[in-house]
């Protein structure tokens, strides 16, 4: 059992070690949907919502498999967890928040592809947090990658503004600006937790 | 970007065996090109051996599920095809996942979670779902094994520079004196970024040197 406290799950999670510019989970839809603010704030949203109910299913699934002694099952009873608990959420949001639903669109069922989520469950279980760890664990990486996203769109849209070298429009001078804001966030690790 | 509809030109009449294969290597690259699979193609290529590992599993799994899928493509039902496909790759990825361990436990924790993180790269989906569900036993793993080894290519090429400026050396081995000073933000996470965007920026340079000389 991980001894963490919960102040510094979180803050790790979310700052010193981002989901996404630290560990690179998740770049598809970091480099994909960052275009615009609006979206990214939702995706982010979206996002950490599945991280905080897949990172749960996964804590029980995990346990049930040690109980049983198949623990060579983990990954694929992971991913289909995460595709499952996906599918639910949809299904959720369309009854409870039809509003909610339409904005969200096609990115929802896109985040059983996004390794944010399988990284998130298979962290946890590497590092053996208990199951109220394991939800502090979702919310920092999910307000993590959430912060990552939405600095990304801010970025971009400013972007949109200046002139580019043709060549390097789109993916290059995308990467070059992650690198940059990567670089930037380097600046948490002083912050000992 | 997983969410841009991959355009590949789907190969409807008889394909030709070796532009169905070389083309992952240069002119559709995974990474340089279509840009996909960037979780493990950034995460893991802070040195040489690790970049290589990864490479080979990816190219394993690639290849050994385009070949099953192609073979159950007329079993698999039409709409529960992506779960089938999701249950093939995990089983080949827990498969290199244990034989990786076995080989070197070094390398196996270096890589970390990473392994098991092949599961939902893009670019073993993608493949599955534009060429192999849709081509014989043949072309499928001829179009795997091309896209494996570009992707490979380019993680090796990724990490060699990575390891080369970052740690002064190529796969552990010293090249330079002693008064080389490692510029040690290339191994950190913001140099992987910065290495791979003046990569693609260097390809797509290439590319239009190409086709102007071909016009």
């Amino acid at each position: 059992m991980n001894s963490d406290p919960l102040w510094s799950i979180f803050l790790n999670a979310a700052l010193v070690n981002n989901f996404v510019l630290a560990y690179f989970l998740g770049i598809c839809p970091f480099l994909g949907v960052s275009g615009k603010l609006t979206t990214a704030t939702r995706m982010g949203l979206a996002v950490t919502f599945v991280m905080v109910i897949a990172s749960a299913a996964a804590y029980l699934i995990h346990g049930l498999l040690v109980w049983l002694n198949v623990e060579f099952l983990q990954l694929i009873s992971y991913i289909v967890v995460i595709a499952g608990t996906v599918q639910l959420v949809e299904m959720f949001i369309r009854k409870a928040s039809p509003a909610l639903f339409r904005a969200l669109g096609i990115f929802l069922p896109l985040i059983t592809t996004n390794c944010a989520i399988l990284g998130l469950a298979l962290f946890q279980t590497n590092r053996g947090y208990g199951l109220l760890q394991c939800l502090v664990f979702a919310l920092g990486a999910g307000a993590g990658f959430t912060l990552a996203l939405v600095l990304m769109a801010g970025l971009r849209e400013k972007l949109e503004l200046v002139t580019v070298p043709q060549l390097a429009k789109g993916t290059a001078v995308s990467l070059m600006l992650a690198g940059i804001l990567s670089l930037t966030f380097m600046g948490f690790a002083g912050i000992a937790v | 970007m997983a969410h841009k509809p991959i355009n590949i030109p789907v190969v409807t009449a008889e394909p030709v065996d070796t532009d169905v294969f070389i083309k992952g290597l240069w002119r559709q690259n995974p990474i340089f090109v279509q840009v996909l699979g960037m979780c493990p193609t950034l995460a893991v290529t802070n040195s040489a051996i690790n970049a290589l590992t990864m490479g080979l599993a990816t190219l394993f799994v690639l290849v050994m599920s385009c070949g099953l899928v192609s073979l159950l493509r007329r079993v698999i039902p039409h709409h529960g095809r992506i779960a089938g496909f999701v249950l093939i790759v995990a089983t080949f990825v827990t498969i290199a996942d244990y034989a990786i361990q076995a080989v070197s436990l070094e390398v196996h924790k270096a890589l970390g979670a990473f392994v098991s993180l092949i599961v939902v790269n893009c670019i073993i989906l993608g493949r599955i779902e534009a060429f192999a569900a849709k081509n014989d036993l043949k072309p499928a793993v001829l179009d795997a094994l091309g896209m494996g080894l570009g992707f490979a290519a380019a993680l090796l090429v990724l990490g060699g520079v990575r390891e080369l400026l970052g740690s002064g050396s190529i796969f552990g081995a010293r090249l330079f004196g002693e008064s080389f000073a490692p510029w040690v933000v290339m191994l950190l996470p913001s140099g992987g970024f910065l290495v791979l965007g003046v990569l693609v920026l260097g390809v797509a340079w290439l590319k239009t040197g190409q086709a102007e000389e071909s016009k």
